[in-house]
């Protein structure tokens, strides 16, 4: 883990209250997917987590949405502003684990670490299918990205405003789509129904309240299979089999 | 600049300098093995241990406030035996400064037990005893809101830590701080550790609920520097025996500030969650500032305000 200063290329808006945030550093950046970065806010005192999309040769890009003070003060941050980051932090996502057919599952903005994760899996030879999860249309982020490496992306909304209405899981039983495992991001409710309803194994990446980031100061424990367990540090991918619903 | 001298004599222990990471707040220093050149630090305060292994609160433990922060971990940990065989153990392998265990417990014979314990592990040097922890024997009332338990907590643990320092961390939610100071020292403490973080609580008003699972937590920060530093200046003009100085402290402006109130160590908390690099910092900046406020040895400024 290093504290290292980026720059900001581009901050832009890509769906509702949801921002692509480019960033830049001198030299080269190495993460891998489900790992996350940690951002100094100025006026905050702690860090937000936030989990990569893209690695870039010398950068980053993340997606965040507009949920508080924090996150509505970096919608405003302008091209060519430092940000300071902690990273690389958290395990990732295990794409060796995936035989051939890797089956994606993101509910919202937890659609944006599975960009890379796409990448690796095809990297590896192994194919991938995307489900995608959102509340109305206009929050649909990444799908476009996704198909661009070639991966088929499956659309479900709440609201039936595009794709399959209703959950992903009613997408995954529409779409059939061939898989050995899964990868899932996204809100707790949602991929606990995913990890309830597929059989397949399959590793999870869970969101909790965190103060350090960085594994020491355990505030955010959660209680599995193995035991107490820091989301930040141990996670926050675990096995599904880890996770205690 | 002239050589400067950072080293302070802490209960006949030479650290190399005051700077201390909290407990709580650098794990048990192994987990910063990695990111942090652990050897700079003047000592480490272990993450606070109970005889048993706890799970610790219900999420969320973590709340942000301005200029600080507050936490509800609910002393999650291993239990002391695995505190004096193996965390103790590999921290003493890859840092050889002063390693302090942070005892806590919920009777007196609990703490009893562990101080006795982390006595007989020579990888530690110096007891600190978290009384701020509910006493399951008087309706949970914390041990340190009352001048005859925290004298009850440290006499007992006096009566059986045969080699080592005894100090006492005293919980800052008091009304009179420098009896419950006086009445650990009467006891037998060898020195004292202040502040622990002020109860505080926040509410999220969109959900129209606390923020903390447990509704309330401990709060720490920039914010809570100046309490700390009156009670540090208080206790330390109350008292003979040497204090460590905790909260809020952030800069190596607020090391100085608070041994001159008094403190003969200062510890570093919460600025450690926000920047694993703080106490590094701290210690880069020091000698500089030492060069402009024209001190030579940081021993010297102690109590001097």
């Amino acid at each position: 883990m290093q504290k290292r200063i980026f720059h900001i290329e581009s901050n832009d808006p890509v769906a509702r209250d949801t921002f692509r945030l480019v960033l830049r550093t001198g030299g080269p950046v190495v993460m891998r997917s489900g790992q996350f970065v940690d951002i100094a806010l100025p006026g905050f005192y702690l860090r937000r987590p936030i989990s990569v999309s893209d690695v870039l040769p010398d950068g980053l890009v993340l997606y965040y949405k507009v949920v508080g003070e924090g996150t509505r003060l970096m919608a405003g941050m302008q091209s060519g502003a430092e940000l300071e980051l902690l990273l690389p932090l958290g395990s990732g996502f295990r794409p060796e684990k995936c035989r051939d057919n890797a089956l994606l599952i993101g509910g919202g903005l937890g659609a944006a670490p599975l960009y890379l994760l796409a990448k690796e899996l095809l990297a590896l030879g192994k194919g991938a299918t995307a489900v995608l999860g959102f509340n109305k249309a206009d929050e649909i982020c990444l799908a476009d990205e996704l198909r661009a490496l070639g991966v088929p992306v499956h659309i479900a909304t709440l609201d039936g405003s595009a794709g399959t209405k209703g959950f992903v899981t009613d997408a995954i039983a529409a779409g059939k789509p061939e898989y050995d495992r899964f990868y899932t991001c996204g809100p707790l409710p949602m991929m606990k129904a995913v990890c309830l309803a597929l059989e397949a194994p399959g590793d999870v990446s869970l969101e909790e309240r965190m103060g350090c980031g960085a594994g020491f100061c355990y505030g955010c424990t959660v209680i599995t299979a193995s035991g107490p367990r820091r989301v930040c540090a141990d996670g926050p991918v675990f096995d599904k089999k880890e996770v205690l619903w | 600049m002239v050589a400067k001298d950072l080293s302070v004599n802490l209960c006949g222990i030479r650290l190399k300098n005051p700077v201390i990471p909290a407990s709580g707040t650098f794990g048990f220093g192994l987990e910063l093995a990695g990111s942090v050149d652990l050897g700079v630090l003047g000592g480490i305060s272990l993450k606070g241990t109970t005889r048993e292994a706890r799970a610790g609160n219900p999420t969320p433990r973590i709340a942000e406030c301005n200029a600080g922060m507050i936490n509800s971990v609910g002393l999650q940990n291993p239990g002391i035996d695995v505190l004096v065989h193996e965390k103790a153990p590999a921290l003493r392998k890859i840092y050889d400064g002063c390693i302090i265990a942070n005892i806590s417990g919920f009777s007196v014979g609990e703490y009893a037990h562990n101080c006795a314990l982390a006595d007989a592990c020579p990888d530690i040097d110096i007891l600190e005893v978290n009384i701020s922890c509910p006493n399951v024997h008087n309706g949970g009332m914390a041990f340190g809101t009352d001048p005859g338990a925290a004298a009850a907590v440290t006499a007992a643990v006096r009566a059986v830590v045969k080699e080592k320092p005894v100090f006492i961390k005293l919980s800052p939610n008091v009304t009179d701080i420098v009896s419950v100071a006086r009445a650990c020292e009467d006891a037998g403490a060898d020195g004292l550790t202040l502040i622990n973080t002020l109860l505080g609580m926040r509410i999220d008003i969109r959900r129209r609920k606390p923020v903390i699972a447990n509704k309330m937590g401990g709060f720490s920060g920039p914010a809570v520097f100046p309490v700390a530093l009156r009670m540090v200046y208080q206790v330390a003009h109350a008292c003979a025996i040497p204090v460590m100085g905790c909260g809020g402290v952030a800069r190596a402006e607020d090391v100085v500030e608070m041994m001159m109130a008094g403190a003969t160590a200062v510890q570093v908390g919460a600025e450690n969650l926000r920047n694993p690099q703080a106490c590094p910092e701290i210690l880069e900046a020091l000698p500089g500032l030492m060069d402009s406020l024209g001190i030579n040895t940081l021993q010297e400024i102690i109590g001097t305000a």
